[in-house]
């Protein structure tokens, strides 16, 4: 092993100090599509997983998108380790599990431990009664997932919690907060009844300090935007708003360079002549050429990055804190997950 | 080394030009930029002449703010300054010359599923009855949330635009969900489920509890009714019966409905667009939705490739301007470790990171040097802090370390990108593709849209 001093230093500075979420215990990830929300709520559980920590993290929508990130087959309802958070030198490494949730198994789980009711209630899947019940009452759906998500949360073997954190990924942001505020959607369909009793127990692991909801966006309008929107609707619900998290800003590439050249850049000039003598004396020679080509990615990305400063700004509106990761240029493989971790660490995410 | 796979060209210009095609449908997974395409597409056929609506579904309104209206409220909107020269644009004369030479116009319309659902009823139940159904709690959890309302609605609007015969070309933007294929499955969904004997059953056994075949199936749902009642409570299972009994009479149209769009998307003059961008997951859609047509016998006329990383500097290679810029870097360091101190820190964050901890991130970060972090994009933002302080003339290093990191990013993820489209050629050798580049900035307007229709022809 080589010895990096600086490095374990630092280790040891993450792995003891507070982290911007203490007290979290179900981080709710969400974000619009092609944001990237599946991947950082796998980066985020193995961050939270460091230092001996056991974190489930949870899909809510069918698409084995954790098992596509994590790289192994597709994933039943039960759960499963799935990775290791790398050791540091005080502490062991953490494990994350995972589980797919889907409403059919979650309400033959709920018949089952309510009611007794395991036999009847496969049966009603195979009738296809399973399929119209959450499909006439989406609110029903919504409950019964959240509800194992809350469920796992609280879950004690031999007086221990038996998970530290539980992270799901959740539905994309236009419908988070509807997801979410299950009680009043279940209210909508069932006013009294055993359903609706449950749905209050979530609902009280929801709205606590315990729960918080993180976006990941990309700086650009429409992500910007929705995530915006749903932070707002999250704290307009009645009855106590829901806890919003961090914003999780993906797929940043920052520009190495000082602002006012970066501003020159997006306004179309770089002294090009500079480059070519840069590039010279990087041992490439292939001149005037390469150095015009290099200019015109670096008037481009200049460009992208002036608008992104935009987009970034109007983030501060919504007054949570912002956590930047890297775009990965190389494929996201397990590799990139864990640098993905650990720039949530970093940065105080996890 | 394998051979290298190349798709056949999709030239989408050919595509809008030819008079037989009439409807368009974009499907793709989400957040691949389906409504951007649409609305591109809509407004390049109607600067070259066609009359077009372009139907999206898409809650976020971002066909309105990309068409410049401020509101689509489920009727066919005219968007003005289609085929007029743009002001102090140069291209003007272009735009006018296509606009004038086919008399072409741009209608755009958001889909109001609720209001859809809402005049389906009205048309087809005396005015009580309506009012009973459109008052029904089930009736409204339905028709707002039933997931494949949407999408059924979506075919439905399609139906009635395409009967309408008022614009010759009708560009379809399908509902925004993870899976292409809801868009086909779900509107029969929604039929089925409203045709269901299940439906029936479940709220009127009485009904059919004289019938001796039937007695063992109502025994059956006796329990089914008892456990959705103990679930719900009654109050839901009477909704859902008020509004099966009110709905009596329409529920076959419901299903006919759903059939007739079904063939309508496989008659010869639809044309089916994938929209993928080259990334793992919406290209694995695309690729269930490639056959998932094949096996219903839907004309795809190709593969839209959204947001393609390409570089005019292809010859130099990521290894390369790596290697090139770490030489840079390490000079750097060599000629002055002191350069570290003052800068850093002060100004890393900048702003463009505005506040919070990011900030103080490079305080540990800059000890380690260039050569660690080297092969990180990311790192660069420590760099910029290093330099900012720095003089303003260093021979063009730091300029072009940027450069070179820039470039060797956008190289790797241009590699990427081509190995992932030749997974979906290798398996779909005879879809053609056509590729859009990554636009620098966000398309919001005419300009950004024209600025896309550009690239649809081949070259």
């Amino acid at each position: 092993v080589i010895h990096h001093p600086g490095r374990a230093d630092n280790l040891q500075f993450v792995s003891t100090r507070d982290t911007d979420w203490e007290g979290v215990r179900l981080h709710v990830v969400t974000g619009k599509g092609g944001t990237g929300k599946t991947t950082v709520a796998g980066a985020l559980a193995l961050a939270l997983a460091s230092a001996g920590r056991q974190v489930l993290l949870m899909e809510v929508e069918g698409r084995q998108g954790i098992a596509q990130l994590f790289d192994v087959p597709p994933l039943p309802y039960t759960e499963r380790k799935i990775a290791v958070a790398p050791a540091d030198a005080s502490r062991p490494g953490g494990d994350v599990f995972a589980l797919v949730a889907d409403p059919e198994s979650a309400l033959i789980e709920y018949l089952a431990t309510f009611y007794n009711l395991r036999h009847a209630g496969q049966a009603l899947t195979r009738l296809g009664v399973m399929d119209f019940a959450t499909t006439i009452a989406p609110g029903l759906r919504d409950v019964l997932l959240t509800g194992k998500a809350a469920e796992a949360v609280r879950r004690k073997e031999a007086g221990r919690r038996v998970y530290d954190a539980v992270v799901m990924d959740g539905p994309p942001t236009g419908r988070i907060s509807r997801f979410l505020n299950v009680s009043s959607e279940v209210s909508g369909v069932a006013k009294v009844g055993p359903i609706r009793g449950h749905a209050d127990t979530v609902q009280n692991v929801i709205r606590s300090p315990e729960t918080a909801v993180h976006f990941v966006t990309v700086l650009e309008e429409m992500p910007v935007q929705e995530t915006l929107d749903g932070i707002a609707e999250l704290r307009d619900l009645t009855g106590g708003g829901i806890q919003a998290g961090g914003i999780m800003i993906n797929m940043t590439r920052p520009l190495a360079l000082p602002e006012s050249q970066l501003r020159a850049a997006a306004g179309g000039s770089v002294d090009v002549d500079e480059l070519a003598i840069g590039l010279k004396a990087a041992g490439l020679e292939a001149g005037a050429a390469l150095a015009g080509q290099l200019a015109a990615e670096l008037i481009e990305q200049a460009r992208t990055e002036v608008g992104q400063q935009a987009q970034r700004q109007r983030l501060d509106a919504a007054r949570q804190p912002c956590y930047q990761l890297p775009l990965i240029t190389d494929g996201m493989d397990l590799a990139g997950l864990y640098r993905l971790a650990g720039a949530l660490r970093e940065q105080g995410a996890a | 080394m394998a051979r290298v796979i190349r798709p056949l060209p999709l030239d989408l210009d050919v595509l809008i030009d030819d008079r037989r095609t009439r409807v368009i449908v974009c499907c793709g997974s989400g957040g691949v930029g389906k409504t951007t395409t649409a609305a591109a597409l809509g407004l390049r056929a109607a600067e070259r002449g066609r009359r077009v609506v372009v139907l999206t579904v898409d809650p976020a309104r971002r066909l309105a703010q990309s068409m410049g209206l401020t509101s689509l409220d489920n009727t066919p909107r005219l968007v003005p300054g289609i085929g007029k020269p743009e002001p102090g644009s140069g291209q003007g004369q272009k735009q006018r010359r296509n606009g004038d030479a086919g008399g072409g116009s741009l209608h755009a319309m958001m889909l109001d599923m609720k209001r859809t659902f809402d005049e389906i009823v009205e048309a087809h139940a005396d005015p009580d009855r309506a009012a009973q159904i459109l008052a029904n709690p089930f009736y409204q959890s339905l028709s707002s949330s039933f997931a494949g309302t949407q999408e059924y609605m979506a075919m439905e609007k399609l139906g009635q635009l395409r009967r309408a015969e008022e614009w010759d070309l009708i560009v379809v933007d399908t509902p925004p969900s993870r899976s292409a294929l809801d868009f086909l499955d779900a509107p029969q969904r929604l039929g089925r489920f409203l045709d269901g004997r299940l439906l029936r059953l479940l709220v009127a056994p009485a009904k059919f509890g004289g019938r001796t075949g039937l007695r063992m199936l109502n025994a059956g749902f006796g329990v089914v009714t008892g456990i959705v009642t103990k679930v719900l409570g009654s109050q839901m299972l009477r909704d859902v019966q008020t509004f099966v009994s009110a709905m009596d009479t329409m529920f076959g149209g419901f299903r006919e409905r759903a059939d007739y769009t079904y063939r309508l998307l496989r008659a010869p003059d639809t044309a089916f667009l994938v929209i993928a961008a080259p990334e793992p997951d919406a290209l694995r859609e695309a690729s269930y939705f490639v056959e998932r047509l094949a096996q219903e016998g839907m004309p795809l006329a190709g593969l839209v490739l959204n947001r393609v990383h390409g570089s005019p500097a292809a010859g130099l290679s990521a290894a390369r301007s790596l290697a090139a810029a770490e030489t840079l870097q390490a000079a750097i360091c060599a000629a002055g470790p002191d350069a570290d101190g003052p800068g850093t820190g002060s100004s890393a964050g900048g702003g463009s990171d505005g506040g919070g901890r990011d900030a103080d991130e490079p305080a540990g970060g800059g000890s380690d040097g260039g050569g660690q972090d080297a092969d990180e994009p990311a790192a660069g933002a420590q760099d910029r802090g290093r330099r900012s302080g720095g003089p303003p003339r260093d021979g063009g290093t730091a300029l072009a370390i940027a450069a070179l990191r820039l470039h060797a990013g956008r190289m790797q993820l241009a590699a990427l990108e081509r190995r992932r489209a030749e997974h979906f050629t290798a398996a779909h050798p005879l879809v053609p593709i056509a590729e859009i580049g990554a636009q620098p900035d966000d398309v919001h307007d005419l300009v950004g849209l024209r600025a896309i229709g550009r690239t649809f022809a081949c070259r």
